[in-house]
Parts: C-alpha cells; structure tokens; sequence
C-alpha cells in the first residue's frame, strides 16, 4: 500500500513522513511527493501544511496539485493536517483566501475579544501547545484514543463547519470544532505527528483505515 | 479544562553530543541527543529545545544530523537555537526536522531575518530569543535591556518594547531568560517575564535561574509565563520532568500528565 504525502513547499514535512513511517512498519509505503501523478495513483492521501493559507493556496496551484488533491479527497482515505484541513473549507479570513471548498463553511482567527479565561487573564495567540481533545462521535481514527488526551496545537485560526461534520472539539477558551470528519475524509486542525503517543495511534489506525465512516 | 502549560528541557549540544556545564564553565559530556531526548519524552516533556553552543562555523552542520536522528524517533516538538544568522539557516533546520528555530543576536542585528523568516515559514516556526537584565537602578521605576552575545553585550534596547516589535516583525513565541539569573539557581527574574508576558499576545516562555520545582510555579503564576524551560534541575537528575509537572499541578496549573 501506498500512502503520499502532498509536498507543495509548504513548511517541514519531515515529521508528518517520519511519524508515517514510525507507525506503518511494512505496512504501507510513505511516499513524499510533489507529482500529481503519485498522489492519483496512491491508496491513501495525507494532506498536510504549515504557514499562511494565502501561500499554501497559491503553491497548491502553480504546482498543479490542486486538482489531484480534490480528486483524492473524492474517493480516498484522506487525512487534512492543520492548514491542509483548513485548505479543505470553502474561505478563510486569513488574507480572505478562497479555499477548496470540500467542506462548507469557514476558517476564522481567533477573535480578541474572546481571548480571556474565566479568571480574566489574556489568552495568548496563537493557540500554542497541548489542549484536551472531546469526543463528539466515534470515528475509526480516534479508536483507542482516551476522551480529553491532549494533542499539539499551534494555530491562529481554526476552522467552523456549516454542516454538522465535527467529531472533536477543543477548548480556547470556547469550544471549537478540533476535528471534523465525512466518508472518506478526516481533517484535524492538530498536530498527530508532534503529539506523542495518542498522535501516533490516530496515525496508526489511518494506515489501517478502509476509509469508511 | 485549558491550554496546559508547557515545560521545556533544553539540552545544550556541541559537535554531536550533549554538554553541561555551570555558567558555560567545565563543560562536561553528558550524553547521546537522541538518548536523552527521547528520556525526556518519556518523562512527559511538552517541547525539547536544543541550543547549539558550537562556537566555529565549520562544525555548523553537525546539529542538523542531530535534529534529523532525534527528529525521527522523538514524536513532540523540537526548537532548534544557537548560530541562526540566514533565513537560509531556518529553512536548513526546518527541513532537518525542527518544527521551530529560536534566533537571538540575528533578531537584534538583523531584525528582517526575522521577518523574512516568518513571511517563508510561518509565524508558528520562529522564536525570538531575548536576552534580557534589569538594567535600572534601585528606587528607580523597573526596567530591563536586551543583552547579546551571551549576556556580555549591551544593545540599549527595552526588552517590554523589543519583545513587541518582534512580535509585530512575526515572531510565533519569546524565549525570555533572564540573564542575571541564569545559572543562580534563584528563580526567574518574575517582574521582567510578568511585563514582557503581559505587553504581548503571542506565548512567552520563561528561562534562566531555575534552582527548583516552586521557581516553575512561580514563572507560570506570578511571571504569567505561557511556558517554563529549564535545563540543569533537570540534567543533573534532581528532578524529573513528571515530578516538575506534579508540581505545577499541585500548585494549581495546568499541565499535560
């Protein structure tokens, strides 16, 4: 089996590919790849990103990725990591960027005024560390995954589904939608390969996947 | 239930291998990265930061072999510091597997590094690193400067209004240390990470004079730091990052257990 990893330029996907391989063993092939071709012709996808949107977006394109990217999210089991799963949303406030339009809905900055805590102290931005992880609804990935493990964040703005499409919420200091999931296609706004144990088994159990939900 | 708070090791790394020392005197050889990161993983780390104290340029490239061996098989984020003068610099870190890099006197010398860093890579990767000592006198209203070169350099900068203007050039985080404390075992400068924490939006992390677990404590409560990093409690075995953590959360903080 073959899993690609979309390299589009954008950030270090050195820890998504080595903590891809640290859990599949010889059970898939990691591919890190910026070739339209090995993305269509991979059994799974991941969708990864780092950095400002407007870039991201742009890099998708002027290296014709996007449209392979939309195919795979079609029909494959496809894992959106951070700004890949913000990618997958219909706009983002961040420089007002048109995104793929997978999911409806949009992509928000933490706002100000909210960014206190019951005791009033500031909250900082961004979103930067280990938060707790709610359990909406039971998906495949998030098997033997505790209700409120911590996972890694670092992120300004986070994603707000239309539809009812969240599986995992966090907290900053409201509840956000951390996760969101429809057939074939889970996207976390998180960071799996940078949150240790719980990070690998979520990894783990997309290498096992069958893509249904 | 809220974003834990964060405790940081910081190992110091020279020509391939773990070094420490008191006040950058006697280094001593302590060990394997990998090894030792991956203990400190073990431990519960939320971070590990290495700071590279090679000091000639030839051997600059031995930390990215580092990076690279702890970067797979170490799963938390890694923060790379020491030397980093080019965006190029970043982006060869970057690649090797960190997920940020702290620049120090670049940031001061060179403040667009920062900036162009930033713009490449995201604000999520870049840490300014500041160096700071109160620098007035008793009596006199509270103030501190930024200090490079290990403390030795004074830059007449304000370290409140430094660690804004990084802030706006795109910084992601301030590593703040306290370089009149660092190594004094007396606990972090509070009324400096308190003032630097508090002029900002983005997360500060505390460093320099940490003698024991109430001195972690102390930087989140009263120094409003979003994370504490400290090094020799934590080298020389008197206390391990879970009994640190137990701490924090004893005193009311939360943390990652």
């Amino acid at each position: 089996m073959k899993i690609a990893v979309v390299d589009y330029g954008m950030g270090n996907l050195r820890s998504v590919t080595k903590a891809l391989e640290h859990v599949a063993g010889d059970a898939a092939e990691i591919i890190l790849t910026a070739d339209p071709a090995v993305v269509a012709a991979a059994d799974k996808v991941v969708f990864p990103g780092q950095g400002a949107m407007p870039d991201c977006m742009r890099e998708l394109e002027a290296r014709g990725l996007k449209q392979a990217v939309l195919d795979a999210a079609k029909t494959k089991p496809f894992l959106g990591i951070c700004v890949g799963a913000q990618l997958l949303f219909e706009f983002s406030e961040e420089g007002d960027t048109p995104g793929l339009g997978v999911f409806k809905g949009k992509v928000i900055r933490f706002p100000a005024d909210k960014m206190h805590d019951e005791h009033g102290q500031k909250l900082k931005v961004p979103h930067m560390g280990w938060n707790e992880m709610f359990i909406l609804k039971d998906h495949p990935l998030w098997a033997g995954i505790p209700d409120g493990e911590r996972f890694y964040f670092v992120h300004s703005y986070h994603f707000v589904p239309a539809d009812d499409i969240a599986v995992i919420e966090s907290a900053y200091p409201y509840r956000f939608a951390a996760a969101v999931a429809r057939a074939n296609i889970f996207a976390i706004q998180c960071h799996p390969e940078k949150s240790h144990n719980a990070g690998l088994k979520l990894l783990e159990n997309f290498v096992h996947w069958n893509g249904c939900f | 239930m809220a974003l834990a708070k964060r405790i940081i090791p910081c190992l110091d790394v020279t020509a391939g291998r773990v070094v420490k020392g008191v006040n950058f005197l006697e280094l001593r050889d302590a060990g394997d990265p990998v090894e030792i990161a991956k203990r400190y993983d073990d431990q519960g780390a939320d971070e590990v930061t290495f700071l590279d104290i090679t000091a000639s340029s030839d051997e600059r490239d031995v930390i990215l072999h580092v990076i690279e061996a702890v970067a797979s098989q170490v799963f938390i984020p890694l923060t790379v510091g020491g030397g980093v003068r080019k965006v190029d610099d970043v982006r060869r870190l970057l690649n090797a597997g960190a997920d940020k890099v702290s620049i120090n006197t670049t940031a001061v010398t060179n403040p667009e590094v920062v900036r162009d860093a930033a713009a490449r890579f995201g604000s999520q990767a870049i840490v300014v690193a500041i160096d700071a000592k109160q620098v007035s006198l008793p009596g006199e209203p509270l103030r501190w400067e930024v200090f490079t070169h290990g403390g030795r350099k004074h830059t007449g900068l304000d370290a409140v209004e430094w660690a804004k203007k990084m802030q706006a050039y795109g910084a992601g985080e301030i590593l703040l240390t306290s370089m009149d404390r660092d190594g004094t075992k007396i606990g972090f400068n509070l009324p400096l990470t308190r003032a630097v924490s508090d002029a900002v939006d983005i997360p500060v992390i505390a460093s320099g004079g940490v003698g024991n677990l109430q001195h972690l404590v102390d930087g989140v409560i009263e120094g409003h730091a979003d994370a504490v990093l400290a090094a020799s409690i934590f080298h020389f075995g008197e206390y391990t990052v879970r009994q640190a953590k137990e701490a924090m959360r004893a005193a009311g903080i939360e943390v990652r257990l």
